[in-house]
């Protein structure tokens, strides 16, 4: 592809991309370097980009309480999986009538779903109709319902399910299967490779969020991961008072800078860690997506 | 009676199909197209004990509240003037960086795109964490480095005038690897063979950038560019709710239309204002996503929406 090139070009480049590497890594860094440095090198120093000397203080704190950390994971696990398999299956069954040209409402099913990305009604009908019409503010399923169908995803999913040949659906209804019967046993199957891309996403559409906790959620038991984080960003008190339930603990000893980003540390690390395992198919869904279904 | 039969007939046929759609659409119409009815909360002195429909109708008492305020200027001007210099810069960025990366080898540029990719996948939550570990105004790596080398460390947290540069920077930092994606693989998508021939007629690397690529990528960044100019009047809510920590002194710049619904929800409890800046953002953009979409048409048809 590229036959001859340049070899002082490489280097620049080369170059120009390390300095932005580790620029783009740096503040990553940081909250990692600060979760493990002790309170007082903290005041002595200042943050620093690498510890003083190391210390996993703040770490023994969260772990000699960690019901909320344990409980805030479970949350946002269940609306995760939970969450995930049901906007999956329901989107994939939407998207696939809406990609079948011989059924007859598939263009009116299709235009249903794309004009919700057009026009919304906005945050204030939004929030009014689950608090005070659907009674959901402060239950789990305020955290998974809204999200459930997203148009952008079912029409992502409906662009891959097009490519699947009409002639198989025809020879599956010649051998006497019902439409629910062919869904499971033909489509699925052959779509597997955009499921988990599609999938991926909504994963990580539920994992990441914070929006519905902070409209809907004030409850501590039924607290996701990153709302918790923004709890305590916002509120040191609050994580001073999570660390001196723990009995015998002095709220003045608490490391509050370091406990504060070792909290990170543990709520956002594994799923970095994660990332560049999943990221081959995240590119797939979209690079695909962001064009057009 | 004819085209009754003839409906039920026809939906007899189609109900397999239909069954499968109908949960999907249920979740459609009860969290996208009931809100809309909802919009008319705008026009009501909206109570909670009285609810959508039996609240008195005040007509547009709310939006003369709204833009009579200093508020709507200032909202209005952050989230459109933000979201062009992230629009106009942050694809010029994305752009250099996919032609950088086609230069280099496969390797180089999986790890690269890796670590320009990560900051999309962590939430604005987890980035406020980052942004306060350096702006701290004690301990903060940037004050840090700015007493080290003699200077005066700075209140980045009280100062607005700062905060243009920060947006833009944490905005870049969580979005370029994203965009740089989407446009290395556009480039990817050239046929080989315009390079070639440009070779063979002796065309610098430069004249290939400015001749080939840049032309052939351009109906894919005029459609993105396009399709955000339509987002244009939904601000990121994260970045401007998270980052400046809520801080009142910023809001000069950072409050957006998006955070300014928010607060007047959930903090100060003003339905009537925040569903008439709601409205107006419904509205607003609607005509921004009907306008940019009729001009991606005209580009290209394919490409366009709907």
């Amino acid at each position: 592809m590229h036959s001859k090139k340049s070899n002082l070009n490489q280097y620049i480049i080369n170059a120009i991309f390390i300095v932005i590497s580790i620029l783009f890594v740096i503040p990553i860094l940081y909250i990692v370097s600060i979760s493990l440095t002790s309170e007082r090198d903290i005041l002595e120093y200042g943050y620093k980009l690498l510890p003083t000397n190391v210390t996993a203080n703040a770490y023994k704190y969260v772990f000699n309480n960690p019901w909320q950390i344990i409980n805030s994971y479970g949350v946002s696990i269940f609306i995760t999986v939970f969450g995930t398999l049901l906007s999956l299956f329901l989107s994939t069954m939407l998207a696939y009538t809406m990609s079948r040209k011989d059924y007859r409402y598939s263009r009116i099913t299709s235009f249903v779903v794309f004009f919700t990305l057009l026009f919304n009604g906005g945050l204030v009908p939004t929030y009014i109709l689950i608090v005070n019409y659907l009674h959901l503010k402060n239950t789990i399923w305020a955290l998974i319902l809204p999200y459930t169908i997203n148009a952008w995803y079912v029409i992502l999913l409906k662009g891959f399910l097009s490519t699947i040949p009409l002639a198989l659906v025809e020879a599956a209804r010649i051998d006497g299967a019902s439409e629910v019967g062919t869904f499971f046993k033909i489509v699925i199957p052959l779509s597997k490779p955009a499921l988990a891309a599609v999938g991926l996403l909504i994963c990580f559409t539920y994992w990441n969020d914070w929006w519905l906790s902070l409209l809907y959620i004030d409850k501590t038991q039924i607290m996701p991961l990153q709302y918790l984080l923004y709890r305590i960003m916002a509120n040191v008190d609050f994580l001073s008072r999570q660390a001196a339930s723990s009995i015998g603990v002095n709220v003045k000893e608490i490391p509050t800078e370091s406990l504060r980003m070792a909290m990170c540390v543990i709520a956002a690390g594994p799923m970095l860690i994660l990332f560049p395992f999943f990221q081959r198919y995240f590119v797939k869904g979209i690079t695909v997506g962001s064009v057009k279904g | 009676m004819i085209s009754y039969k003839k409906a039920s007939k026809e939906f007899k046929k189609n109900k397999g199909l239909f069954f499968m759609s109908l949960p999907g659409l249920v979740f459609i119409i009860i969290f996208a197209y009931i809100p809309m009815v909802g919009l008319i909360i705008a026009f009501k002195d909206y109570t909670y004990d009285k609810g959508i429909f039996l609240s008195k109708w005040i007509g547009f008492e709310n939006f003369k509240f709204f833009f009579t305020s200093d508020a709507a200027l200032r909202v209005t001007r952050n989230t459109i003037l933000l979201n062009l210099l992230f629009i106009i810069a942050g694809t010029i960025i994305a752009i250099i960086c996919a032609l950088m990366l086609y230069e280099l080898n496969r390797r180089a540029v999986k790890l690269y795109q890796t670590i320009l990719f990560f900051p999309f996948f962590i939430s604005w939550v987890v980035a406020s964490y980052a942004a306060y570990a350096l702006m701290n105004y004690e301990f903060g790596g940037i004050n840090s480095f700015l007493t080290n080398i003699g200077s005066q460390p700075i209140e980045w947290y009280l100062q607005y005038k700062y905060w243009i540069v920060i947006l833009f920077i944490a905005y870049i930092w969580k979005n370029v690897g994203y965009f740089c994606l989407l446009y290395y693989t556009g480039l990817l998508d050239i046929d080989p063979v315009y390079f070639e021939a440009a070779k063979i007629d002796g065309a610098s690397k430069w004249q290939q950038v400015w001749r080939v690529s840049l032309p052939l990528i351009s109906p894919l960044v005029i459609m993105l560019v396009l399709l955000n100019i339509g987002k244009i009047f939904y601000a990121d809510f994260g970045l401007f709710y998270f980052l400046p920590k809520n801080s009142g002194a910023l809001f000069k710049v950072t409050d957006v239309i998006d955070t300014y619904v928010y607060r007047s929800l959930k903090t100060t409890g003003d339905i009537g204002m925040a569903s008439a800046v709601g409205f107006y953002q419904s509205i607003m953009g609607f005509i921004l996503v009907m306008i940019s979409n009729f001009i991606v048409k005209r580009f290209d048809k394919d490409k366009s929406l709907f």
